[in-house]
Order: structure tokens, then sequence, then C-alpha cells
């Protein structure tokens, strides 16, 4: 197992109170797994994704551990976390196309930054420039700035960039989400590939997009509301869904194939609001299952080898 | 590049032309005989003089050949360089009585100008780090924005010129000496620049360390600053990278408080007496010098111009930004 987080709880402090967007997170990523984090907006896979690596001012860490490879993550010590960031976690953010410093040709910047992180530029250099090969880019993009670039380039040097020190954790936020179909697949294909050389270890993938990750994640973790609903083989997890809120997302989706012309029916219900969440299950609300017990929070019980599933319905309990 | 520039100079030849034909509209369409008051504004006494001045006058002025002919006339005569004999100093042309008066303005304006923005930007930047210099900095960057620079002009003449007497309150150099390249006329010169430079220095320090402060606390916020920061870049890299971004908008913001600046140091002579433009405009209201005040009004819309454009140029050489604009606009 590369990475174990446990029970973890992150809130964010606001002038109304304490906005609960990590509540007790707990799952396990194995070497060199692809796992897409799926959910609604809102349901805290950022928060999740940034409580991996940095917590920003307003984030607290309230409660839970993190440990990759065996080693504490220290993620409420932010001097402390220094040393593991970009040498051993890394994120392509949700803003990739925001990331680099406008004013600064993009070579001279990712110079800047190695060496600021105590890495000779000319050690990583070779590999610099075949990374930028495999994901489609000349080398002359180092010469360039940042606004000469398309959107789908600009993810893409974000994307080398974060890898370049190969850390053994990469968290991908949306790295799809603003591109054209083709330009998607692509990014993804070149992600795999990265992992598949080692560049990265383990990966977290979020994304709105079931297809995709169906495609090519090994796992896919559900996120409602700040809890994990599911978590599972990517196959399993779509063929075979145990907690109602998953089945309703994935039946909320177009079936492969076919082409009914109908509307997406959606999920009817929004979230519960995070500030100040109800207790027990927090799907209770939009549950057509929805039963006494749910008004008690249903742990995460293993229904099948590696499947994961917090539901009273779900067999098991 | 070149089409940009070009477009660039074309806009500020026709700010130029504007400002030329409002100026020679003025004096003409303002109602009464302008020759008249300003004779008679202007204490001459010598009757044979009153007489050639009136003549004169009524020459450049050609009353009688019609509007078109007058206005080309003018600028025939701006483009020779002359822009007729000041009233007030009369024979003098008014061409020299600005000349004389210039360097003075440029003394006080360009280290005014520039030093008030290099510290004040050092400042702003510094308050950015400290909840402690924010809480002090901040407040008294408020309240030298807000002073006028008359009444700190004043205050400063007051404190440090009449009460505690360090340093002379008006005038260019004692009047007690002649001009001359020796260390005691020098030494006049500079004490009696200090305290209209500092009082101009003080009021624009505190817009630039807020403009400064607010910047980069905005650019440490950005995406590409969280990004760094992600990545487990040291605070000194990313407040390289926001100190220098933060910088853009204030020299744009130089190029917009030009005019403002400009007429501050107008006032800020007027307070002291001191030998520049600002002065001159002030005199030549007094004694109805239209051509000098034409004169100077001229100086100082090429003064901005030109200081505009040498912002401009700057911008471009610094901001990758604009330059990747410009190589799209000519392709
Ligand atoms: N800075 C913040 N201050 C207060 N609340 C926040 C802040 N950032 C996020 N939140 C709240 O935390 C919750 C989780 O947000 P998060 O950004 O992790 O969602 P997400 O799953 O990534 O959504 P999306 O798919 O839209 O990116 C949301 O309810 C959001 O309102
Ligand atoms: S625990 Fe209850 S409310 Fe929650 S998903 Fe299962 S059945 Fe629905
Ligand atoms: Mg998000």
């Amino acid at each position: 197992m590369s990475l174990r987080v446990n029970g973890l709880k992150v809130h964010y402090r606001t002038l109304r109170g304490d906005v609960q967007a990590l509540d007790g997170v707990t799952f396990s990523l194995g070497d060199g797994e692809i796992m897409g984090l799926v959910g609604e907006s809102g349901c805290g896979k950022s928060t999740l994704g940034k409580s991996l690596i940095r917590l920003d001012h307003r984030m607290h860490h309230i409660a839970g551990s993190i440990e990759l490879n065996g080693r504490d993550v220290p993620i409420g010590d932010d001097a402390a976390m220094v040393p593991l960031r970009y040498h051993e976690i890394s994120l392509i953010p949700q803003y990739a196309m925001s990331a680099l410093n406008p004013t600064r040709r993009i070579g001279r910047m990712i110079d800047e930054l190695l060496r600021s992180r105590g890495v000779r530029p000319a050690d990583r250099a070779d590999e610099l420039r075949r990374r930028l090969e495999l994901v489609g880019l000349g080398t002359d993009v180092l010469r360039r700035f940042p606004i000469e670039l398309s959107g789908g380039m600009k993810q893409r040097v974000v994307m080398v960039v974060s890898t370049l020190l190969d850390p053994s954790l990469l968290i991908a936020d949306e790295v799809t989400s603003a591109l054209d179909v083709s330009t998607q697949r692509s990014v993804a294909e070149s992600l795999v590939e990265f992992r598949d050389r080692g560049h990265v270890g383990s990966m977290v993938f979020v994304t709105h997009d079931v297809a995709l990750v169906h495609q090519f994640a090994d796992t896919i973790m559900v996120m409602y509301a700040g809890h994990v609903a599911e978590k599972g083989p990517a196959a399993d997890v779509v063929s075979d869904p145990r907690h109602p809120y998953t089945q309703m997302l994935l039946s909320a989706l177009p079936e492969a194939g076919e082409d009914t012309g109908e509307r997406l029916r959606g999920i009817p219900g929004t979230p519960p609001g995070l500030l100040d969440p109800p207790t027990g299950c927090r799907f209770r609300d939009r549950c057509p299952m929805a039963f006494d017990k749910c008004a008690e929070r249903p742990p995460l019980v293993e229904t099948a080898p590696g499947h994961w599933s917090a539901c009273w319905k779900t067999e098991g309990h | 590049m070149w089409r940009y520039m070009g477009r660039k100079l074309l806009v500020y030849a026709l700010t130029f032309a504007v400002a030329v034909t409002i100026n020679w509209m003025i004096p003409r369409f303002m109602p009464g005989d302008p020759v008249r008051s300003m004779l008679n504004r202007g204490s001459i006494s010598d009757p044979g003089a009153l007489e050639r001045m009136t003549a004169y006058y009524e020459e450049v002025f050609g009353l009688d050949a019609p509007l078109h002919e007058q206005y080309l006339n003018f600028w025939s005569g701006l483009l020779r360089g002359d822009l007729g004999i000041s009233v007030m100093l009369y024979p003098e042309p008014v061409v020299d009585v600005i000349l004389r008066a210039v360097p003075y303005t440029l003394a006080l304006l360009i280290p005014a100008i520039v030093l008030s923005w290099i510290v004040g930007n050092r400042f702003g930047a510094f308050a950015a780090r400290s909840k402690v210099l924010d809480n002090s900095i901040l407040p008294i960057g408020y309240v030298l924005t807000a002073t006028p620079y008359m009444w700190l002009a004043l205050l400063m003449a007051w404190s440090l010129g009449i009460v505690a007497g360090i340093f002379p309150t008006a005038g260019g150099h004692s009047y007690a000496l002649t001009p001359g390249m020796n260390a005691e006329f020098l030494a006049s010169l500079v004490t009696h620049w200090f305290l209209p430079f500092l009082s101009m220095f003080v009021v624009a320090l505190g817009g630039w360390a807020i403009g400064m402060r607010n910047m980069i606390i905005y650019e440490l916020e950005a995406d590409y600053a969280t990004y760094l920061r992600t990545l487990g870049a040291p605070r000194k890299l990313v407040r390289r990278y926001a100190y220098r971004n933060a910088l853009l908008p204030q020299i744009t913001g130089l190029a917009v408080q030009l005019g403002t600046i400009i007429t501050g140091a107008l006032l800020t002579e007027i307070v002291f007496n001191y030998p520049g433009l600002g002065t001159l405009v002030l005199d030549s209201l007094n004694n109805r010098d239209f051509f000098l005040l034409q004169g100077v009004f001229l100086f100082v819309v090429i003064g901005v111009l030109v200081a505009n454009f040498v912002i401009d140029l700057v911008y471009v050489f610094i901001d990758p930004r604009t330059r990747v604009q410009m190589t799209g606009a000519s392709s």
C-alpha cells in the first residue's frame, strides 16, 4: 500500500462557521494504482486533493492521518510538509490554465522552481525534453510565455512540470475538464503512460467524467458531501455499484452506445450544505431506499475484496 | 512592433494637435478684446512701448485675417519655435522665458516621481509582509495620498522653513548670489530645491505604497503563486514573482497619474515661489499674459505626452503580454 488515508477531517474556517468539507475520509491506494475520484460538484474532491499536499490558510486539519509508503504525512504542519511536496507528492491543479507565471518564459520558470527545490536544472533537462515530447510538445515551448500557448498546451506543460521529480503520489484535479474530447483522451493516456514508465507512483484522478475514468482508472472512489460513498475496482463500481448514490449517479449517465436523445435525468434534490450538515447518512434526503437506521452514519465496509461501500442497505450489514 | 509603435505615435500626434487647437482658441474666443485687456493689465508705463506692443499683438493675433489663416499662422509659428513675445517680460520671447523655467520644474518633477515610485513600491511590498507593518504603513499611506499638495507644501514650509528655519521657503536660489558654477551657489540651489521636492515626494509616496501593497497581496493569491507554494517553492521565489508582476500595474498607474502629479508640481512651485512653470502660470495669469500662458500650457502637454510615450516603451519591454499582442497584431 503506498497511500493510506484514515478518518481524515478537514474543515474550511469561515466567518459563518466551519465548512465540513472532508468528514472522516478513509481509503488506500496501492503502488501504481490510478484511482478515479468522482462525485457531484462541491462534494470535496479538490479539498481531498489539496489535503494530501498543502492546506491553504482557510483549511484546518481536524483529525485523521495520512501515510505514504509507511511514513506519516504531517499535513497539519506546513514546514514539515515542504520536503515532501513536489519530491514525493505532487499536484496538477484544477486551475492548470493559470498555474504558470505569465511574465516568465516557461523554461526559465521551471529552472527557477527546480533550483529552489534543490535540484540542478541540468540534471533534469534531458528528462524534461523527453517528457514534453511524450505529451506531444516541442522543446520550443520552453522559450515561450504561457500566453503564447493554447489551453491544452498549458495543461500539458503543467502536467510535465508537476511530475518532473517522479513523485510517488500525483493528484490530477480535473485535468481534462476544460479540454475537447480528443485532447481529453490524449491527456489521460499520457498520464497512464507516465505511470507505466514509473514517472509517477500512484495517482488520484479527480473528474466528473465517469465514462472516461472507467476506461483507464484501476479503481473508482465516489464521494458524497464530504464522505466516501463507495470505492472499488473500476469495472465493478460501474457494472455492480453497491451504494444507492453511485447507482443513481451511473443511471443518470447516458448508456454507452445508446442514443435515445432523452435528456439526462439527473438526481432529484441537492446535496446538503456542509456548513451544518445533517447527522447520519448525508445522502438520506435524496435516497429512495432510506429507512430509520439511516439517521446513524453508515460505516465504510468491505463488501467484496477491495470493494467498499458506506450504506446500511449494502449487504454485509 | 513597429506598427504598434506607429499607432501609438499617431494617437499622441492627434492628442497634441487637439491640445494646440484648444490652446489657440482660448484667447480668441474669450469675450472682450484680449489685446487691450492684456496690455491694460500688464503694467506698462511708457506710452511709446505700449503703442509698439499694441501694434505687435494686433498683428500676431492677425485679428483681421480670416480664422483659418490665423490658425495656420499659429501652427507655422509653433513649428518654428515661435510662441510670440511675452507681455509681462516684454520684449522677451515666450520660448526663452519658458526654457529658463523648465529646468527648475524638471529638477523637481523627475526626482520626485522616480524616487517616490521606487521607494513607495518597496515600502508597499514590505508592508504586505507583516501585519504590524501593514497596520502602520497603510493608514499613513492613506493620510498621505489624501493630503492635497498645497496643504502639505504649506505645512512643510511652515514647520521646516519658518519654525525650524532649516530650509529657505521661497525662490530657486538666494538672490544675493549670482548664478555660476561655484559651490556656494550650488548649495543654495539645493537648499531651495529641497522643501518643494520633499513635499511632492511625500504626497506621491503614500499612493504608490498602498497600490503596491494591494497589488502584491492580489498577486500572492494568484493561481501561479498557489501552484508554486503547492510544489514547495520557498517564499522568496513566490515573492519575487509577485513583486515583479505587481510592478506592471504600478507602471500603468504612473502613466495615469502623471497629469495629477504635474498639476501637483505646479501648485507646489507656487507655494514655494519656485521659479518653474507653475509660478510662471500664476504670474502670467496675474498679468494677463496669454502668450506666456499658452506657451506654458503647450510645454506641459508635450511633457505629459513624452512621459507617457516613455512609459509605453518601458512597458513593452517588461511585460511579455504586450509584446505578444504586438506580434499578433502585426503578423
Ligand atoms: N475556501 C473555501 N471556504 C469555504 N468553503 C469552501 C472553500 N473552498 C471550498 N469550500 C467548500 O467545500 C466544499 C468542497 O469543495 P471542493 O472544492 O473540494 O469541491 P469539489 O468536489 O472539488 O467540486 P468541483 O467538482 O466543483 O471542483 C464545497 O461545499 C465548498 O463550498
Ligand atoms: S445509508 Fe440509508 S440513506 Fe444512506 S445511502 Fe444507504 S439507504 Fe440511502
Ligand atoms: Mg474541484
